[in-house]
């Protein structure tokens, strides 16, 4: 129930961030979630999208560093305290969290939110047998 | 070792140590001669009591003479330092300089004839037959490398594809059509062969290419065996500058250990640029050179500005001629940063190494404030991208700590995308200085 992450590495240079949407726009890729990293001289824009491996090859043609990666999408009450609920599991188990970011889109009342956790499977395992909703790639697409 | 050791001549390249200082010394005498024609070298040599070739009496009195630099090369431009009728001169080369002013090289027929020689010689000693099929993709016309090693090649016998620099598809193209198997060509543009193979449609499995000459501009052993390994060749390295005719200056052999220079044509000096002081071999110096059998343009102790290394014994080859390592370095690419001498190539070493970043790389220096700031630059090798901001941090410090332990200097370090870098198919301009020159 793991879905794909596309990062992709932008050098600080302007109109960088607008060509690398717009080489998903052109290529017919929806952006369901994104988040950027960054530093002074550089960033990492990461990203779920509907179609991982187009636009893996879409960023690659127009000449962009890209990887794919393993990260886990959960529903979250879009409610106050719904995501400490959910961080609180991860805190019990001993999960450890490298970056989070949340969805555009919501299924009703409920939110999205990604997790990259250091050991993505074991995230699964615990995160199911705590009841806690994982949104799978038919669903995102979907979205 | 899969080749055999072939020679051109093997006397000559074999020659003994005494008979070949008898040459020298013969062919010294004539070239001192020779250059006694020029109002240049006949004021310089008067000086120091040179009037005719008989005050040369042995390899000794070379000593005596004042080195020849780039600058009397320039000073005496267009005319040059011509010893010869100008109706005997067939070919003139110019090299332009930083500068702007060239220098101006002249040669006879003989000449061209002994220089097409060498190259035929040291192409032989990196075995090439006139089975090969030699793809020169260097550049022609006033840039020596490019006909210096056509003409070899057609002398050897070898079909020659006078491609000239650029149109990587086409050359690809050629490459495949004709079953190349020898190319010539800047080690960048190798580089950039290896980023388009694939794109502009072609493997390197059906390509038939078994060797390469890299040559004009600067490259580290590292780089020679990323080419190597990518193309599945071997490389190998020549030295030549066009002062001195040009490519086939020393060469390779089969066994890659420092390149012979042809010392029957060329009198090997090595000294030290600071103290202009003669240097023992096994010591970095600045190579000086003497040409042996040149009529129209003959140098006498030509300051090379390269500084390199005479390799220490013998080589399993045979050949007598004395090797000398990769140049390290011009005395005029010599940086200054705050002090402390770096190398263009010491940066080169160390980026090759890291294999997360890719080949094509800039040093950038500026001021800031009374301080020299030097940045450099690098692209992210797409394949190895983790999608981590933490990873590039840790791989911008990890290029941070390798350049400080190789030039004592903490440069900063800049990741860019591949491709965002210029990019050069003849001479990558590796270096940009802003620092106000005083
Ligand atoms: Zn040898």
């Amino acid at each position: 129930m793991k879905i794909t992450q596309i990062s992709v590495f932008l050098e600080n240079k302007k109109g960088r961030l607008f060509e690398a949407t717009k080489a998903l726009g052109d290529a017919g890729v929806d952006i369901k979630a994104l988040t950027i990293a960054e530093n002074e001289d550089f960033g990492v824009l990461r990203m779920v999208v509907d179609k991982p491996q187009d636009a893996l090859a879409a960023f690659k043609k127009n000449g962009f560093v890209a990887s794919l990666t393993d990260i886990v999408a959960v529903e979250v009450d879009d409610t106050p305290g719904g995501l400490a609920r959910i961080l609180a599991v991860f805190n019990k188990n001993d999960l450890n969290v490298e970056y989070m970011y949340a969805f555009v889109e919501k299924t009703a009342d409920k939110a999205i939110v990604v997790f990259r956790f250091d050991d993505p499977d074991k995230a699964i395992v615990i995160l199911t047998k705590n009841n806690v909703k994982i949104v799978g790639k038919k669903e995102i697409q979907t979205l | 070792m899969k080749e055999k050791i072939a020679f051109r001549d093997a006397q000559k390249e074999c020659i003994d140590g005494q008979a070949l200082r008898k040459y020298q010394l013969e062919r010294l005498k004539e070239t001192v001669g020779h250059a006694l024609r020029t109002p240049f070298y006949q004021h310089r040599l008067n000086k120091v009591g040179i009037r005719s070739s008989d005050d040369i009496r042995s390899l000794k009195d070379l000593e005596r003479i004042p080195f020849t630099t780039k600058d009397d090369l320039r000073e005496s431009y267009p005319r040059g330092l011509l010893a010869t009728d100008m109706k005997k001169v067939v070919r003139v080369h110019t090299s332009s300089g930083t500068t702007g002013i060239p220098t101006v090289i002249y040669h006879t027929q003989e000449d061209l004839d002994n220089w097409t020689e060498l190259v035929v010689r040291s192409i032989v000693a990196c075995g090439v037959t006139s089975d090969d099929v030699f793809q020169n993709m260097m550049t022609y016309g006033m840039f020596t490398g490019g006909l210096g090693l056509h003409y070899g090649a057609e002398r050897l016998g070898a079909l020659v594809i006078p491609s000239g620099s650029g149109n990587t598809k086409r050359q690809l193209q050629l490459m495949k059509d004709f079953r190349t198997t020898v190319v010539h060509a800047t080690p960048s543009y190798m580089f950039h062969f290896s980023s388009k193979i694939g794109e502009l449609g072609f493997t390197v499995e059906e390509l038939n290419l078994k060797k390469a000459f890299l040559g004009a501009e600067p490259y580290s052993e590292n780089t020679r065996k990323k080419i190597e390994e990518f193309f599945k060749i071997d490389v190998y390295n020549s030295y030549g500058l066009s002062e001195m005719n040009g490519p086939g200056v020393a060469f390779e052999c089969i066994y890659k250990t420092g390149m012979h220079l042809w010392e029957d044509a060329y009198i090997l000096e090595m000294i030290d640029p600071e103290t202009k002081k003669n240097l023992g071999d096994d010591t970095q110096g600045e190579l000086v050179l003497t040409t042996l059998c040149r009529q129209a343009t003959p140098l006498l102790r030509y300051r090379t500005r390269d500084l390199t290394t005479v390799v220490k014994g013998n080589c399993p080859c045979g050949r007598t001629h004395r090797r000398i390592s990769r140049i390290a370095g011009r005395t005029d690419d010599m940086l200054i940063i705050s002090g402390v001498n770096v190398f263009p190539s010491q940066i080169e070493q160390v980026i090759m190494k890291i294999p997360e970043v890719g080949n094509n790389y800039q040093i950038y220096l500026a001021k800031e404030g009374a301080l020299d700031k030097l940045t450099v630059k690098v692209e992210l090798y797409s394949k190895l991208f983790s999608g981590d901001l933490q990873d590039l941090e840790r791989l911008k410090r990890k290029i941070q700590d390798e350049l400080r332990a190789s030039i004592v200097i903490t440069p900063m370090v800049e990741l860019h995308e591949p491709g965002s870098l210029p990019e050069f198919e003849l001479k990558a301009k590796r270096v940009v200085d802003e620092r106000i020159k005083i």
